[in-house]
């Protein structure tokens, strides 16, 4: 799955570190996803849609989706 | 700035929760260590203490597995997911690994005993290494 996490985080001018303190996960985790490497839960995911105030899908992508 | 993210509420009460799992394994040791050789060292033929301090092991064993859960309920889903993996893999390699050493010694291809606590550093070893794997995998 593709996202726009590190784009956002970098428009809001946010580390790692501070981005992973709002969403209360390790920076590990934010990096990982940032690289696509995990996949976050819905829980997750609607957490990070409510902190940048956008709705999931236009955070998240299904690569499988995107390129039909 | 940095000081605040590293004492946020989360980061806090994952470090009590990794203070409070190794006071309870350190614990849980000294006691498996005082029941294991006291009865040669400290009470000679006395079975009512080894008794007493096998119970005590015991049951900070079960504060051990407590503590345990605590600290995974506390990490976050990516830190479970790690731990998951590492526990799955620790799990069927001590059961296949420890199943084929019992077999090595009750068909007498080796000559010693087969003894648990090689099976526990065996365990303990490949939950290592799956700890490891799962890091870097996720790096």
């Amino acid at each position: 799955m593709k996202n726009k996490l590190k784009v956002l985080r970098a428009e809001r001018d946010w580390t790692q570190a501070q981005l992973s303190e709002k969403l209360d996960v390790s920076r590990q985790t934010i990096n990982a996803i940032e690289k696509g490497k995990f996949d976050p839960s819905l829980p997750l995911a609607f957490k990070i849609s409510r902190l940048f105030d956008l709705p999931i899908e236009s955070i998240f992508e299904d690569e499988s989706s995107s390129s039909k | 700035m940095s000081k605040s993210i590293e004492c946020n509420e989360w980061t806090r009460k994952n470090a009590q929760n990794v203070k409070r799992l190794a006071l309870w394994t350190g614990i849980w040791l000294v006691t498996m260590a005082i029941a294991a050789f006291g009865p040669k060292f400290l009470w000679p033929g006395n079975e009512m203490i080894s008794t007493i301090f096998i119970a005590i092991n015991w049951l900070i064993g079960v504060g051990m597995i407590w503590a345990n859960g605590q600290h995974l309920r506390g990490l976050d889903e990516l830190q479970q997911k790690i731990q998951l993996e590492a526990m799955a893999l620790s799990l069927g390699g001590g059961l296949i690994c420890g199943l084929s050493y019992s077999l090595m010694d009750t068909t007498n291809v080796i000559q010693s005993d087969a003894e648990i606590s090689y099976l526990v550093m065996l365990m303990s070893a490949i939950y290592m290494v799956g700890l490891l794997r799962g890091n870097r995998r996720y790096q």
